[in-house]
């Protein structure tokens, strides 16, 4: 039996492997170097991976292949602008994950049981949460570049299944991480089995698993069309299940509360990158000519998804349910991108994508600071005051949902201006006139967060505002910076995402 | 450099320099913020001066690209009627610093903040009315918003946060309907010639619009502009927003950027899209009519005076907005005339009743009587300004009511006869706090009360100085609002009606 070696590009499958070789690093410190020093190499490895894969990435960014590892992997315009989107949201997630406060000492430990207690007043703590987290970057690298749908399928668990543990990872409240933790598996296997049943309804239609191929056999039309609604159908439903689009939102409010926050903000800000990455990808290359079929039903989407996240969003009194809905409302605005099926599209939602993740990270590592006696405060009645007590972090914060609001001179402001008009030049009247009525009455309950903090007096219950640590100020830092850049001068990172904003098949 | 781009600047400079000051040092503050204030009101009276009132084309021209991919260009430049609404500003910008002395103290917040917002906001208020990108203008407009919000919220009196959330959120509701007119404007004009937002270019699309489109993109900037204006029946939020701010907010709330609503009405409803202003007239002359007489009522029955200006407000910009989509060249003039005048009468109100307020502890007008005994000066300020308020012939608002009256005669005889009883209304509601407050017997309580002090004269003189000079001889501004509403209603082919007995002979 014949043998051929796999022919892999390795320049352009760098960043992947750089951050997969720190993942596995980390798990060797994790195994073998001594406890004092763990955090901080841990630390070291995880940021360094980053950084290095992140300059890889760029010596590489002029480069088009559809060979990078036969046929699996597309190496695009589109996918270095993914692929650089998620590595600076991570290194900046990571500067919050550095801070091991709220993360429980001993993952593996009963919620309660004394081996819990000793090794949280022994501070016995692992720091298994370095390398998950590198693992599900890497997961993430891949997923935008897959152009296969086994490729896509691999790269969605290798996403997905660090990023359930993690989310079972806080210190406190434990039983509500872990149930968190447990809801999300659950119901992120069930949404993996969906995509798996589509990709065999498609592979069924076109005889071929490779988004080239599904193309050109609905160019050709000679499949069986029955297939091809439900392929595309079951696989839309896997995807929208990990952005969190109605009716697939149900996890994400109690997995964003039960999360560490510091993996709440990673995980929000990332897998939509990586997660609309995929979608972006696999409909504009796989299932653009049959558009007829699916665009009605995701303009549906879109529309019930902004405005379901809006209008739920306003009841909440959680801060971490609050923004969850509103991440929900945003993918329904993201969506009008997909909707679109345009380069302006393609565009519009890179852009939104990454001043959206960099607005998120920042705003999840302000949630990470506000805290009693009792660990984190993410009740909103409480926040009551803040703007008196710490004027600078809340005016961060207040920033931070002025961009979520598309407020002008916030990133936000551009992100929707972009994505709104390239879904409403594509004709999508629906979904532009949704689009302002939900950010109108999304706006509604940022300003009652920023009414909380400045226009109320502060409540006597001990909450404060925990002076932030060195790496935690530098992302908050960072990413108001980029927030506030973006929305005055925009220009430069939009010529960059126009000059390279493509995919290749 | 120009003239325009240099106003912007100074006040945001000065928010800079007073942002330095230490906080403690409050004179400092409220000095540079003065001085700053002074510099650019000299700086717009030499714009003024320099201004060419015979050319009709837009001047003091200056043109930056600014996001170049979506065609977005700070540019600017004024015209007749910006010119004039900017000098008002600026003229109306060191009053309220220096008559509103220590009303920055008190608040939630240092004066230091107060004075920041001020000078921010005065950035914003001139680039507004010297915007011709539509892109730059709508940035201002609802970037203007976030200031004013903590002006009211921060330091004004009573149901402030209330106050302040009910202003912000009609606005961007206002400012979001806005929004999608834009992104329709834009997407028209990438389907004609190439992405822009020039005003001049945009205002050749129409031709290019069905008229269905053209009706919805004409509601979208229509409404925000009548919430902001505010026309019946979107003027709920004025009161709370007036009575609840301080009297410099307030000055700056009702007199400079209520005008951004009418003024926008001429440059963008106007100039954008002659045809559907055209079919929605009659709605609007019937909305502007009520908000006349509705006004009026409101301003009779008011039992606060702070309130029962801003009914007054409402009443007058029914008449500014009557004048404007009268189409006539003095209905146009007088509209423009009127925003100048109103500015000031409602600033000289503001201001007195501020100064009454801060006395006396209290707003009611009942709390008032024998001022024109105990306090003769600031009861004479008061008059005066409430009879420039009435439109007493021989004070500014006469000549610019009397024109508004006029130019709808000649087109719309049965709305011009009953605004005209918004006239003897407008007796009834100024004479009756007139007489309460000023005259009959001292009110137990306000015998001691302090007249109006050097700083206090010194602010409110030139205000009443230009209510008494414009209204014997308007010509100067007149000479250069003339001009550029004749041009205005020219270019989108409005005629003046020719009157028909003398056509008859």
């Amino acid at each position: 039996m014949d043998f051929t070696a796999p022919v892999l590009n390795y320049a352009l499958l760098a960043p992947i492997l750089i951050v997969l070789g720190g993942a596995l690093l980390g798990v060797l410190i994790e195994a073998f170097a001594p406890r004092a020093s763990r955090h901080n190499s841990q630390l070291f490895v995880t940021v360094a991976s980053l950084v290095i894969a992140l300059s890889a990435l760029l010596r590489v960014r002029k480069q088009v292949s559809v060979s990078a590892a036969m046929g699996s992997i597309t190496f695009d315009g589109a996918g270095v602008l993914f692929q650089a989107s998620i590595l600076v949201i991570a290194i900046l997630s990571v500067f919050l994950i550095a801070d091991q406060e709220n993360f429980t000492a001993l993952p593996a430990a009963v919620p309660g049981s004394d081996e819990e207690r000793h090794s949280l007043q022994t501070d016995m703590r692992v720091t298994e949460v370095y390398p998950l987290t590198l693992f599900a970057v890497a997961g993430m690298l891949l997923f935008p570049l897959s152009s296969d749908l086994i490729t896509l399928f691999v790269a969605l668990e290798m996403l997905s299944l660090p990023l359930y543990l993690m989310a079972g990872l806080s210190r406190r409240r434990r039983l509500l991480s872990q149930e968190a933790a447990l809801k999300y598996f659950l119901l992120g296997a069930f949404s993996s089995a969906f995509f798996l049943f589509g990709v065999a309804y498609l592979y069924g239609y076109s005889g071929s698993i490779t988004f080239s191929g599904i193309q050109a056999s609905i160019v050709g039309g000679s499949g069986n069309d029955v297939f091809l609604l439900l392929g595309i159908a079951f696989i839309s439903v896997g995807l929208l299940f990990k952005v969190g689009a109605v009716p697939f939102h149900a996890w994400s409010p109690d997995v964003y509360q039960g999360a560490p926050t510091a993996i709440t903000g990673f995980m929000a800000a990332a897998t939509k990158v990586a997660a609309f990455g995929a979608i972006l990808r696999i409909f504009y290359v796989a299932f653009a000519n049959a558009e007829w079929q699916w665009r009605p039903a995701l303009i549906l989407i879109s529309i019930v998804t902004m405005v379901f996240g809006s209008v739920v969003a306003i009841s909440q009194r959680d801060v971490k349910r609050m923004l969850a809905y509103s991440s929900i409302a945003h993918a329904g605005f993201l969506l009008a991108g997909v909707i679109a099926l345009s380069k302006a599209g393609l565009e519009a939602s890179i852009f939104y994508l990454f001043a959206y993740g960099i607005a998120t990270v920042g705003a999840f590592g302000i949630v990470t600071l506000v805290r009693d006696s009792a660990g984190e405060v993410t009740d909103l009645n409480r926040w009551s005051g803040l703007g008196k007590r710490s004027p600078v972090i809340a005016s961060a914060f207040a920033f931070f949902l002025l961009a979520f609001a598309g407020i002008p001179l916030t990133s936000g402001f551009i992100g929707k201006f972009s994505i709104f008009s390239a879904a409403y030049e594509s004709g999508s009247t629906a979904v532009l006139i949704a689009g302002v009525l939900s950010s109108a009455i999304a706006a509604f309950f940022y300003i009652r967060v920023i009414v909380l903090m400045f226009f109320k007096d502060p409540a006597e219950d001990g909450t404060s505002v925990l002076i932030p640590s060195g790496l935690t100020k530098t992302t908050i830092a960072i990413t108001s910076v980029i927030t506030l850049v973006l929305g005055v001068y925009p220009a430069p990172l939009i010529n960059f995402i126009a000059s390279s904003a493509f995919f290749i098949r | 450099m120009n003239a325009l781009t240099t106003m912007m600047l100074l006040p945001l400079i000065g928010s800079i320099l007073v942002a330095v000051i230490p906080s403690d040092q409050v004179l400092r503050i409220k000095q540079a913020a003065l001085g700053t204030t002074l510099l650019v009101a000299i700086s717009g009276i030499l714009a003024w001066v320099k201004f060419d009132s015979s050319n009709t084309a837009l001047q003091f021209v200056e043109s930056a690209k600014w996001i170049p991919s979506f065609g977005i260009n700070y540019a600017v430049g004024v015209d007749g009627l910006a010119i004039v609404l900017i000098l008002m500003s600026v003229l109306l910008a060191p009053i309220v610093v220096l008559a509103g002395w220590n009303e920055s103290e008190g608040g939630r917040w240092s004066p230091k903040v107060f004075y920041i917002l001020i000078l921010v906001l005065e950035t914003m208020m001139i680039g507004v009315f010297a915007a011709t990108d539509v892109f730059l203008f709508y940035v201002f407009f609802e970037a203007m918003l976030i200031p004013v919000y903590f002006l009211i919220g921060g330091f004004g009196t009573g149901e402030r946060a209330a106050a302040a959330v009910k202003f912000l959120l009609y606005s961007l509701f206002g400012g979001l309907l806005m929004l999608a007119s834009i992104i329709g404007l834009y997407v028209i004009s990438g389907a004609n010639g190439g992405h822009t937002f020039d005003i001049t270019r945009l205002s050749e699309l129409h031709m290019h619009m069905s008229s269905m489109t053209q009706n919805l993109l004409f509601l979208g900037f229509f409404i925000a502009f009548a919430i902001k204006a505010p026309l019946w029946p979107l003027h709920t939020w004025l009161p709370d927003a007036a009575a609840a701010s301080t009297p410099g907010t307030s000055v700056l709330l009702l007199g400079v950027l209520d005008k951004v609503g009418t003024f926008g009405m001429i440059r963008f409803c106007l100039a954008l899209f002659p045809d559907a202003s055209k079919t929605f007239t009659p709605l609007i002359i019937v909305l502007a009519v009520i908000s006349i007489i509705y006004g009026a009522f409101l301003a009779i029955g008011a039992r606060d005076i702070k309130r029962l200006i801003a009914y007054t407000s409402i009443s007058h910009f029914g008449f500014i907005t009557l004048g404007i989509f009268a189409m006539t060249s003095q209905g146009m003039s007088g509209a423009t005339l009127y925003m100048f005048n109103h500015g000031f009468s409602t600033a000289a109100l503001f201001l007195v009743a501020g100064w009454m307020q801060s006395r006396r502890g209290s707003s009611t007008i009942a709390d008032f009587g024998g001022l024109q005994r105990v306090t003769p000066v600031m009861a004479w300020t008061f008059f005066i300004a409430g009879m420039s308020s009435l439109a007493l012939p021989g004070l500014s608002s006469f000549v610019s009511e009397f024109l508004v009256l006029v130019g709808t005669y000649t087109r719309y005889p049965v709305a011009a006869v009953i605004a005209t009883f918004g006239i003897v209304l407008a007796a009834l509601y100024i004479l009756i706090p007139v007489q309460k407050a000023l005259h009959g017997p001292t009110t137990p309580g306000n015998e001691n009360l302090s007249d109006l002090n050097l700083r206090e004269k010194i602010a409110i003189a030139p205000v009443i100085a230009i209510i008494v000079a414009l209204g014997f001889y308007p010509s100067p501004l007149l000479n250069v609002i003339n001009p550029a509403s004749a041009h205005v209603l020219e270019v989108q082919g409005f005629t003046d009606p020719v009157p028909s007995e003398s056509a008859g002979k």
